[in-house]
């Protein structure tokens, strides 16, 4: 398959004897499993060793080795992060879509290629130079047995000449990537740079894209979202976890365990949380719920598949009023299919999860930053409510590589929420559990273990009275079910609200939320250089939304709802939400071909749907 | 001393009265199983002088998974969903191991919906008691065959059952359950001193309660009434029980007894009808379940007990003191912890 759609150039094709600097894209197609990752993060931080803003994402096949894989590094001196559709610069190393992957290309580009692929015949009108990697390879590698790993590492210094990397960085990327594998990390030092003098000594540049070093990435990270949202549920106090792997979820926990391993042993040697890995999301959820009930922060990770399984548990969680923090790495789905691609495709199912009258809280994090800063709001919120709280993260979050600002030290004390110690009770005499006390639907509750008479209450589903006692009278089911309304109401309220991009003047919104952000912030710059049309951008950070979401949609004519999903989940979602009055509003651009949103593809849809 | 004022009441080593240990009047059916079972789980936690705040009640759906809110009211209870109770008691004891878990399942809640958890609860040796009250049928959807139902068993329709059953006993002891038995609602003073037992164990205790369910499963040709398993049941041992907190006086002759010493200092004291039987080979109790299998037999008393296995709590390393309630300043690293790992990413 092409991972490029067809190719529209924003500058133009006369490019001969300009300089494109900072702003291109970069492929590499190779096969599963042959060390490509290794040398694509050495690439990678080069770039961003030189201060250039640069992302990186992995389109990988659902396979351990022997299946294409592409990945795409892209340069951008605005700060441009998100994927750009089209592709300038191709490193073709794979055989079995080589010459697909040229056709792709746009007029103007430079491809690298393995040379025994002869990919020259297959056009004209772009750049080619051939490398023998596999003669390159011999000469540093004697070890026969290595040399398949090594070959990839001979790229990155080819194009280090032919883009003009800096060497110095690329070793020092090489030698990190490497870390204590002194042996390795020569080896690898010795073919880029093998790559390198070849280049300089035999080929001849004859395209226009450089890199050149600025000064833009001072104190960021590179870090992608699932580890980001470990650090911050280590730092969030979490001590619960219970997972069952599923891609794109695993690394979050797998990040986990080993930053928890690191920081979180008691000084007696015994560990301050239990991970366990459950025999399936029905039992990770369940063990969720028993440790929440019991007071613990508790959480577990998954992917749709895995959300579908937790659905029964869920609804338990909603009524039975324990708290859950759920981290959703969304992907297409559902079983084979594209499940290592990315999709916004869980926001109607997950804010509805379970049987029954449910409306569940959901966070939507666009960056590392806000993996880690909602880790710590998740568990506040979930606490604080007495209520399953969902992460909305997405594959191109989760296990992309990102640039990020470096994390803030959180200052908020945790909130556990209305738990009741045995001083309490004592003072109080008892408490009932379902009794809306503050008039924010929110009860209080105790922990099992807790050592006083009145502590104990009976947790069960939906049949209860505000005592917490069995109940199926009408009235007693109503009242609770509008108490938990109630509460929903109040969570308005306390979830992060959106982030507002407006000049005050467009008549014309964009609402948009997750990985959207970046390809959204590049195609409003579009809209306004190549068709002078102002958007206002809002960007949604959680549901149920806030009454800012109700003013934004108030204060324009038309409001786009940007999608990764086919259906325009989100925009229902609103539409549920919104006055009658203001849903005509409404309009929906929509991105689900399993790769991450970029910016043309909004703008194209909106100039679109905009009739011009 | 004039006797004239009532004696005061009896107490456990607690303080406690048998009262303090009761839970909400049963809407089982009158002369269920499940009622009596509930009966002797009171007796065992007031007779061992059990905290109630310590208790936390674990179930799933069922008949069975109501019996919580009818015995220990002073206890903390989660009535979860069908067939998910072990994972949900999981999850409580890691958040705070110094919890009781007592688990009440069923045949359909266990050995049908319930299977796959089950079998992964007893893989951990999870410190907790499961009790299985088995009537081989579905009670509160009235009368369909559970997975426990014995070949040839005939529901009042008709219905004959023409699968082999899950012997749930012999699948703990296989994946590593620690304490296995089978009981039957009926033997008020076996249950009792399994139940005690239960109590002074360290790891997975799963128990297996035959008890009749006289709506649906009480009839002629069923192999789970009152009367086929008084006229089948074949204990393995007299059962017997030590607290830790009671003298040992009396002394039975060397070969006839054997007393299990359990993780509290209290005593199983096994007096064997069957000589050759040692209840710590987990080969011998599968064997001898498989060939009360073959006779016809039910087979009841101490299939397995290891009191030296390393629990789940044990294998995860984890802290001694509730995860639960972890001041912030141990379940939150200083500043210079992020500092580091941020440097490690620049």
């Amino acid at each position: 398959m092409a991972t490029t759609d067809l190719a529209v150039h924003d500058i133009g094709s006369g490019r001969e004897g300009q300089r494109v600097v900072n702003d291109w894209s970069l492929q590499v197609a190779t096969v599963n499993g042959s060390g490509s990752q290794s040398a694509n993060t050495v690439i990678l931080r080069t770039i961003f060793q030189m201060g250039v803003p640069v992302s990186g994402k992995n389109l990988f096949p659902s396979n351990i080795a022997g299946l294409p894989t592409w990945y795409t590094i892209r340069a951008n001196r605005h700060g441009y992060i998100a994927r750009k559709k089209e592709i300038d610069f191709l490193v073709a190393m794979n055989p079995e879509t080589a010459v697909e992957d040229v056709k792709s290309l746009a007029p103007g580009s430079a491809v690298v290629y393995d040379e025994p692929l002869n990919l020259h015949t297959v056009r004209n009108d772009v750049t080619f130079y051939p490398v023998a990697f596999d003669k390159l390879v011999a000469t540093v590698c004697p070890d026969a047995k290595l040399r398949k790993l090594v070959k990839n590492m001979i790229y990155p210094g080819v194009l280090a000449h032919l883009l003009g990397f800096d060497m110095a960085e690329m070793e020092k990327a090489i030698r990190r990537q490497f870390g204590k594998k002194q042996k390795a990390a020569d080896l690898n030092v010795n073919a880029a740079r093998a790559g390198y003098d070849y280049a300089v000594a035999s080929i001849e540049k004859r395209d226009p894209f450089w890199a050149e070093r600025m000064d833009e990435n001072r104190d960021k990270i590179i870090i992608d979202g699932n580890a980001a949202a470990a650090l911050g549920c280590m730092f969030a106090g979490v001590t619960v976890v219970t997972w069952y792997p599923i891609t794109p979820s695993s690394s979050l926990v797998e990040s986990l365990i080993d930053y928890m391993k690191k920081y979180r042993m008691g000084p007696d040697g015994k560990s301050t949380f239990a991970i366990v890995q459950a025999e399936d999301e029905l039992a990770a959820i369940g063990m969720v719920l028993g440790a929440a009930w019991a007071g613990a922060r508790s959480m577990t990770a998954t992917a749709g598949p895995g959300i579908s399984l937790m659905a029964e548990f869920t609804g338990l969680s909603y009524y039975v009023e324990v708290p859950a923090v759920i981290w959703d790495i969304q992907r297409v789905g559902p079983s084979t299919g594209l499940p290592t691609r990315t999709s916004q495709g869980d926001i109607s199912f997950v804010a509805g999860l379970s049987h029954g009258d449910t409306r569940h809280i959901m966070l939507f994090p666009s960056k590392p930053e806000e993996c880690f800063s909602m880790a710590g709001e998740a568990f506040d919120l979930a606490e604080q409510f007495q209520t399953p709280v969902f992460i909305m993260s997405d594959l191109d979050l989760g296990m992309n590589n990102w640039m990020a600002d470096s994390f803030e030290y959180p200052t908020k004390p945790l909130n556990r929420g209305k738990v009741l110690s045995k001083e309490d009770l004592h003072r109080l005499g008892g408490f009932q559990r379902y009794k809306d006390v503050d008039g924010d639907g929110i009860g209080y509750r105790t922990l099992p273990g807790v050592d006083h008479p009145n502590a104990a209450w009976f947790a069960r589903g939906s049949g209860h009275n505000e005592k917490g006692l069995y109940s199926e009278r009408p009235d007693d089911y109503v009242n609770n079910l509008d108490r938990l309304k109630r509460k929903s109401e109040t969570a308005r309220s306390f979830v992060p609200k959106p982030e507002m991009v407006a000049d005050g003047t467009s008549k014309i919104g964009v609402i948009g939320f997750g990985t959207t952000h970046w390809a959204m912030t590049e195609s409003r710059d579009q809209l306004k250089k190549e068709y002078r049309l102002d958007v206002d951008y809002l960007r949604l950070r959680a549901f149920p939304f806030t009454k800012e979401v109700h003013e934004f949609v108030a204060s324009h004519d038309r409001i786009y709802v940007i999608d990764q999903n086919r259906d325009g989940q989100m925009r229902d979602l609103l539409k549920l939400d919104l006055d009658p009055a203001q849903v005509t509003k409404l309009r929906s651009v929509r991105h689900y071909n399993g790769l991450p949103i970029d910016a043309r593809s909004i703008t194209d849809e909106i100039i679109s749907q905009e009739g011009r | 001393m004039a006797s004239t004022t009532t004696p005061a009441p009896r107490t456990n080593r607690l303080g406690l009265t048998v009262i303090e240990y009761k839970g909400g009047k049963t809407t089982l059916c009158a002369g269920c199983g499940h009622n009596a079972i509930s009966e002797r789980i009171i007796d065992a936690m007031y007779e061992m002088g059990v905290e109630p705040h310590r208790v936390a009640k674990m179930s799933g759906i069922g008949c069975s998974s109501k019996t919580p809110a009818y015995f220990m009211g002073k206890s903390h209870s989660f009535n979860s969903v069908h067939g998910r109770m072990p994972s949900v008691t999981t999850g409580a004891m890691l958040a705070n191991r110094t919890l009781l878990a007592l688990g009440i399942s069923g045949d359909g809640d266990t050995a049908s919906i319930g299977i796959g958890q089950f079998i992964h609860l007893m893989r951990r040796n999870l410190p907790m008691i499961y009790i299985i009250e088995d009537n081989g049928v579905y009670g509160l959807t009235k009368g369909q065959f559970s997975a426990t139902a014995d070949l040839g068993s005939v529901l009042k329709t008709g219905v004959i059952n023409d699968l082999p059953p899950i012997d749930t006993c012999a699948l703990a002891v296989q994946l590593g359950a620690t304490f296995v038995g089978r009981s039957f609602s009926g033997d008020k003073k076996q249950l009792l001193a399994m139940l005690k037992a239960a109590i002074a164990h360290n790891g997975t205790v799963m128990l297996d309660i035959i008890s009749p369910c006289v709506t649906f499963n009480d009839h002629e040709g069923s192999t789970k009434s009152y009367k086929f398993t008084k006229d089948h049941e074949e204990p393995l041992q007299e059962v017997s029980f030590v607290p830790h907190f009671e003298d040992i006086s009396v002394d039975y002759p060397a070969g006839e007894t054997l007393d299990v010493t359990m993780h509290d200092g209290s005593k199983l004291r096994l007096h064997k009808l069957e000589e050759d039987y040692n209840p710590t080979d987990k080969l011998q109790a599968l064997s001898r379940l498989a060939k009360a299998h073959q006779e016809g037999e039910i087979l009841t008393g101490v299939f397995y007990v290891n009191t030296q296995a390393p629990n789940f709590m044990d294998l995860l390393n984890m802290a001694d003191e509730p995860l639960a309630t972890l001041p912030e300043s141990r379940v939150r690293p200083p500043k210079e912890v992020l500092d580091k790992c941020m440097d490690a990413l620049r």
